[in-house]
């Protein structure tokens, strides 16, 4: 008899370059070891599948005293112009240093291992985000299709 | 020991090791033996619980000058 596959359900909420990879490498981890996933991207989660915006997603400096800085300096300089785009740039460093694949690269990883992908219809509304901004395989859903697969999930994290 | 297959996942960290041996294993026969290399200190014990998870068997782990390099045998 085969056994029912373990489930593991994630939403992803945050659209920030450092919180895009944490629903990815669950997912492309699980996904690896048979385990069903569905990930829910949901507000701002929607920009790790918008192919407009995934190769591109940043770090934000101010609020963040975890960002690494070449100098001691307060987190307030975070909010000087330029310091986004200087955070996201030392922060891909260190992803290249790693050999961390890119988000459109662990998208794919993700898609290839038959993770589902579920963007929220609400936000897709209120940000004025078509369907076909988004990675191809990507399908469109709410809360109530989130659920039925989450009710029998092993796993269900808010990311 | 004999392997039919083998894979380079040096220099690369999570989860790229468990993902890279999950595709090898799939593109190969049921009881063939993958080779696989690593340097993720974390490998050791991702590759066991994929193990465990999978059916895919760990017939043997061995550590050379930092690498670890891992059997599998194919369910």
């Amino acid at each position: 008899m085969e056994e029912k596959k373990k489930r593991m359900a994630l939403i992803a909420s945050k659209g920030t370059l450092d919180m895009a990879y944490p629903p990815l490498i669950l997912a492309s981890t699980a996904g690896s070891m048979d385990v069903e996933v569905t990930i829910f991207f949901t507000l701002y989660g929607v920009d790790i599948i918008n192919k407009k915006k995934y190769g591109s997603l940043k770090v934000a400096p101010i609020a963040n005293p975890a960002m690494p800085s070449p100098i001691p300096m307060p987190n307030i300089i975070g909010m000087l112009p330029g310091m986004t785009a200087m955070g996201t740039s030392m922060m891909k460093g260190m992803i290249k240093k790693i050999n961390w694949p890119t988000i459109p690269e662990l998208v794919k990883t993700c898609l290839d291992l038959d993770v589902k992908m579920i963007a929220c219809t609400p936000t897709l509304e209120m940000t004025g985000v078509k369907k076909e901004d988004l990675v191809e395989g990507v399908t469109v859903g709410g809360a109530a299709e989130f659920l039925d697969f989450a009710l029998d999930a092993n796993i269900s994290l808010f990311i | 020991m004999e392997a039919t297959k083998t894979i380079d996942c040096k220099g690369l960290n999570c989860p790229m090791p468990v993902v890279k041996t999950k595709k090898a294993l799939s593109e190969m026969k049921p009881g063939e033996v993958l080779r696989m290399e690593a340097t993720d200190k974390g490998s050791k014990s991702d590759i066991t619980a994929f193990a465990n998870r999978t059916g895919n068997e760990l017939l043997e782990v061995k550590e050379e000058g930092g690498t670890f390099i891992f059997f599998l045998k194919k369910k």
